[in-house]
């Protein structure tokens, strides 16, 4: 069901990890649904994107577009990292089944939302950032274990 | 890679005995059942012997069984039929929030065509209390329908309780029996059940055949028209090898029901131990001791339920999740929610149905698999980062 490319992003997934101290970092989606990304940004002081990491709790889908996502905007600048949208990534990965198309908007959103926070945290305006949604799911988990 | 198939709730490979079985009537005796010379006679005498069979692993009549293309058929027509029959008498149903779609999409099409259903809760292990069914019991109550054993968590109803209850206020009660049957003893009798749905491919017989046992007495119609096979309440030429094929597999199911379900509920607690030693945060679904004989359903937090089917397949494993991207919907599974875990519980679920061909090397191969699968998927889950950084473990 998934192109050769999600099923080698999805087995040897890029750059997962932290950044300790990073510039930027955003996280999106909702548990209740299954899938949350969370992309952690280094950006130097030209604006160019020096690392990136990702966590992601989802599906296939979501974890190969976290990983695609995520060696797209590497080495960019912010300008050219707002040029990865989610048809972008889709395409990188040979398509996603329609089913799973959610999750490469989720993968938008995820970078997104942390230059929103690098911009927040610098002051300063990225053109055609909007303010992400943030839905994720606070609510506790209860100790049931 | 050896492939290790851990799917058996979703179906079966139809045994070998049964596929020799099938064979002559594909080849040799195919005439039509129905038909009047005397070449019809060996297919018929196949129907009619498996037939028999059937009703004896149940404690019925062979003239209360009625073959149908399996149990989605047979839990419909149980349901639609019923409603049809008594709806003028009543038009209230009452079921479970953890049945089978099969159920469940039918009772909403009931709902739309003016019947009223209510769905039972269940307790955290997914049991029905039949002091909760007895309240629900209304004087326009017509039909109850409680799954006899959960295809996703395993848990066994109190059927023999909820058949009293049944029994004691007058109301047709129907059990969509499709995991249970030929895994389970079932007596109709003993369990005041009047109506059963269950179907040949879960039991090691073929796909495309099920049956409905009807309890004589019980005014049902046909819900498939047309020809006047199964004493006029199921049209359609009879399946004469899928019908013996389904017979054969039961026969054996039965006579090795003693001793392959205590094998198989060795294995399972085998597996259930082992996971819940050896993999942290893991719960187990379902109830711990009334389970089927091959059901072991957990949950892992922090990771996702296609994640962890993807990675075991990659190691020849086929399992199976109750997480919404298994089931193309944004919600998990209906029975996960309705044992009370949250969403995002739900949404790790794993179920391993174990089989006649399953073996403890099997299993230590999946549990070693599964501890790596889990630890690499939260390695990655920002879920689990929160988690530990909340607990102070990092």
């Amino acid at each position: 069901m998934y192109s050769e490319k999600v099923m080698d992003h999805f087995q040897n997934p890029r750059n997962v990890g932290e950044i300790e101290g990073a510039s930027g970092t955003g996280t999106v989606g909702n548990a209740k649904c299954g899938d949350i990304m969370r992309i952690y940004l280094d950006i130097d002081e030209n604006h160019v994107i020096q690392d990136v990491k990702f966590k992601t709790f989802g599906c296939g889908a979501a974890v190969a577009t976290s990983s695609m996502a995520t060696e797209m905007v590497k080495g960019k600048t912010i300008e050219e990292a707002m040029q990865v949208t989610n048809k972008a990534v889709c395409e990188a990965l040979d398509g996603l089944p329609p089913a799973k198309i959610h999750c490469s908007l989720l993968a938008e959103e995820a970078i997104h939302a942390a230059l929103w926070d690098y911009a927040e945290k610098n002051h300063i305006v990225i053109e055609g950032l909007e303010k992400p949604k943030t839905d994720i799911g606070e609510e506790e988990i209860e100790e049931e274990y | 890679m050896k492939r290790i198939y851990l799917d058996h709730a979703a179906t079966t490979k139809t045994r070998k005995e049964a596929v020799e079985a099938m064979l002559p009537y594909f080849t040799e005796y195919y005439a039509n059942p129905s038909a009047i010379y005397s070449f019809a006679g060996e297919a018929k005498k196949g129907v009619d012997e498996n037939r028999a069979a059937i009703a004896g692993i149940l404690g019925a009549k062979p003239e209360e069984i009625y073959f149908t293309g399996g149990g989605t058929e047979s839990d419909n027509w149980a349901l639609i039929a019923a409603a049809d029959a008594y709806g003028n008498k009543g038009k209230h149903i009452i079921t479970t929030k953890i049945e089978h779609h099969a159920i469940l999409h039918t009772c909403a099409y009931l709902e739309k065509k003016g019947f009223e259903v209510t769905y039972l809760d269940v307790d955290e292990l997914g049991l029905v209390d039949p002091a909760e069914l007895e309240k629900a019991v209304r004087p326009d109550t017509i039909l109850i329908s409680v799954m006899f054993a959960n295809n996703e968590i395993g848990t066994i109803e109190p059927i023999k309780e909820i058949g009293a209850v049944a029994k004691k206020h007058g109301v047709l009660f129907h059990t969509d029996a499709v995991q249970a049957f030929a895994h389970v003893p079932i007596d109709v009798d003993e369990m005041n059940i009047d109506m059963l749905s269950a179907s040949g491919h879960k039991f090691y017989g073929p796909n495309g055949v099920g049956f409905l046992y009807i309890r004589k007495g019980v005014k049902i119609r046909s819900y498939i028209h047309g020809g006047a096979q199964e004493r006029k309440r199921r049209a359609g030429t009879l399946n004469t090898p899928g019908i013996v094929g389904m017979g054969t597999a039961a026969k054996l199911a039965a006579s090795e029901m003693e001793q392959e379900g205590k094998r198989q509920c060795e294995l399972r607690d085998y597996l259930i131990d082992r996971v819940l030693k050896e993999i942290p945060y893991a719960r187990l679904n379902g109830d711990p001791k009334r389970r089927l004989p091959n059901n072991a359903s957990f949950c892992f937090r922090f990771i996702e339920g296609e994640s962890m089917l993807i990675n075991l397949d990659l190691a020849g494993i086929c399992a199976s999740s109750g997480s919404a991207c298994t089931s193309g919907s944004l919600d998990p599974s209906h029975v996960l929610l309705a044992i009370g875990l949250p969403h995002e519980i739900a949404h790790g679920s794993l179920r391993v149905t174990i089989g006649d061909e399953t073996t403890k090397e099997d299993l230590d191969y999946v549990v070693d698999k599964l501890v790596k699968i889990v630890e690499n998927l939260r390695a990655m889950s920002p879920l689990y980062e929160d988690f530990m950084k909340k607990n102070g473990k990092k």
